[in-house]
């Protein structure tokens, strides 16, 4: 497997500021990425070192097998949406395109197919003063997929999209992902991310604390899965074994089970008279809480 | 040259879209055509020519309008995109930092050199349909003021640059860039001035008095202007012993170097 972004032992300060510090991950051709963390945890200092716009203080960050920094034309290959995208506000939304478009030297007709993909060919002849958030960042999203990018850095993209584009803007991804492309996306939107990234990095306080698939960090985390039955009617409200089932309002039980009762809980409520069950394990945003917690403590 | 052509390219669409192309050549236009009518009233028949008239008039003139026009335009083009967010995508792109400081400067370099062409050459050629006299004599002369007026422009077009790219805000750059106007523009020749009173004549040497006119652009383009046959009507010719091309030469010196320097200092910067 070839990786498109390759960072090893990258740390970056600015000034006494240690905006990160020894941060090693790699991305792999076609997978869709989350970086998440929360303000200030470094994720736009990883953005920008991959972009080649800051230098690392120590470490490598190679992208698509070059050095962003020193070799411009690696950027041709990668697409980019800053976290609150702006645009000069005079120029029409097609203007805007078509200028981004002559520097990466995408072929003019992409500005027309661009807008139309993300819905802005009506207002593609007014002036970016006019837009709101949402027609800006569908703007701003039309750029970073100018000239069919290999690695897209998306940092924080849904932000001021209404839900109906929300969905159309993960449909891109998982098109462009099958066309191969390398998916990095920052967000806050944890619950949004579940089961659209392949792979996760979380970072905190300018260190990687955690980094794998959302099983692979189920795995480490062993968050208890929350089981939940409604009982059958006329059934007591008890189930077999020595578990503590609490009861919720009427006819349900809940139990919060680790990893491995897991099976043997799902077992005696599947065995019992129900007539609902509901499995719900730990969520994106409550294995994102538990990094933190570990990590705080740790730290303390 | 693409790249930095795209960029000129887009300055120079923005600046006819939030109306500094429009604004800047009727201004200019309008005190060109002031001075035109003002100006040939007193002159009578002195037997100069009217076209050298609005020379000398408009040169002094230019002297304080054209560095301060060009230091607005210039101040903000890297600070203002930074601060307004657009400069971190447009770095984000496969280009050179000093292409980015090239193209703003052929962008805002046509803007200017368009306001002077029209807006000058709306006087003179108010001045050919009132009066055909004079014009065929003045004509060098007056297309000296037009292109060096263009320097001068440039010049003052590199200081803001350099002016953006050091000022970490954009109220800072705004600052720094009315106190180089003033400097420039004011300032040093009223040291200048006070340095020869004071010295009598001891000190100060022809050969030190044309360094510290070169030391200065807006004297140099004085010179320039005032120093040739027009001078004659000014009173400047034969005050510094200064050649044309020597004139030129630094004028475009004075261009060369603070935007090299710009684009050293971006491209250093992190962003």
């Amino acid at each position: 497997m070839t990786h498109r972004i390759d960072i090893q032992a990258v740390s970056k300060a600015f000034g006494a500021f240690k905006a990160v510090r020894d941060v090693s991950f790699s991305l792999a051709e076609g997978e869709i990425v989350a970086l998440v963390g929360h303000n200030g945890a470094g994720k736009t200092t990883l953005i920008k070192l991959m972009l080649g716009l800051i230098r690392p203080t120590a470490g490598t960050v190679r992208v698509l097998g070059g050095d962003p920094a020193a070799d411009p034309a690696v950027r041709a290959r990668l697409g980019y949406l800053p976290e609150s995208v702006s645009f000069n506000p005079a120029l029409t939304g097609r203007e805007t395109l078509a200028f981004y478009a002559a520097l990466k030297r995408a072929p003019h007709g992409q500005v027309a197919e661009l807008l139309e993909r993300v819905g802005l060919s009506q207002a593609a002849d007014r002036r970016v003063r006019t837009y709101s958030k949402g027609m800006r960042q569908r703007l701003g999203l039309a750029q970073a997929l100018l000239g069919a990018p290999q690695v897209l850095l998306l940092d924080e993209p849904t932000t001021g999209l209404d839900p109906a584009l929300r969905r159309d803007f993960y449909g891109f991804l998982d098109e462009l992902r099958a066309g191969g492309a390398t998916i990095l996306l920052s967000s806050h939107a944890l619950s949004e991310l579940e089961g659209r990234a392949d792979h996760i990095v979380i970072m905190g306080q300018g260190v990687k604390i955690a980094d794998g698939t959302l099983d692979e960090l189920r795995g480490i985390a062993r968050l208890p899965t929350r089981i939940r039955v409604r009982l059958a009617e006329g059934e007591e409200r008890r189930l077999e074994g020595d578990a503590d089932w609490r009861p919720v309002n009427g006819h349900m039980l809940e139990i919060d089970a680790a990893p491995e009762d897991k099976l043997a809980l799902l077992r005696a409520a599947v065995g019992a008279r129900i007539a609902d069950l509901d499995v719900t394990p730990p969520t994106l945003d409550e294995l994102y809480a538990h990094f933190q917690d570990r990590q705080r403590e740790a730290g303390q | 040259m693409r790249t930095i052509l795209v960029i000129a390219r887009k300055e120079i669409q923005e600046g006819l879209r939030n109306r500094w192309v429009l604004a800047t050549t009727l201004l200019l236009a309008t005190l060109a055509l002031t001075l035109t009518f003002l100006g040939s009233a007193p002159t009578g028949n002195v037997g100069a020519s009217a076209l050298d008239v609005i020379v000398v008039s408009l040169s002094s003139l230019s002297v304080f309008l054209v560095p301060l026009i060009a230091l607005l335009i210039s101040h903000d083009a890297i600070v203002g995109e930074a601060e307004r967010g657009t400069l971190l995508l447009l770095l984000s792109y496969p280009l050179a930092r000093f292409q980015v400081i090239a193209g703003q400067f052929i962008g805002h370099l046509a803007i200017l050199a368009f306001a002077t062409l029209i807006g000058y050459g709306a006087a003179a050629l108010a001045l050919g349909l009132g009066d055909g006299a004079g014009l065929a004599a003045g004509w060098p002369a007056f297309a000296l003021l037009i292109g060096s007026s263009v320097l001068l422009g440039a010049v003052f077009i590199a200081i803001g640059y350099l002016v953006s790219t050091l000022a970490g805000e954009r109220g800072t750059a705004g600052g720094i860039a009315v106190g180089v106007w003033l400097v420039f523009v004011l300032v040093y020749d009223m040291a200048l001035l006070g340095l020869l009173v004071a010295d009598q004549g001891r000190t100060v040497t022809g050969g030190l008095l044309n360094a510290l006119l070169l030391l200065n652009p807006t004297d140099a383009y004085r010179l320039l202007n005032l120093g040739g046959e027009a001078g004659a009507i000014s009173g400047m010719a034969g005050a510094a012993s200064l050649s044309a091309p020597a004139l030129v030469a630094a004028l475009a010196l004075w261009a060369a170097l603070p935007l090299a320097a710009a684009m050293l200092v971006f491209s250093r910067r992190e962003a």
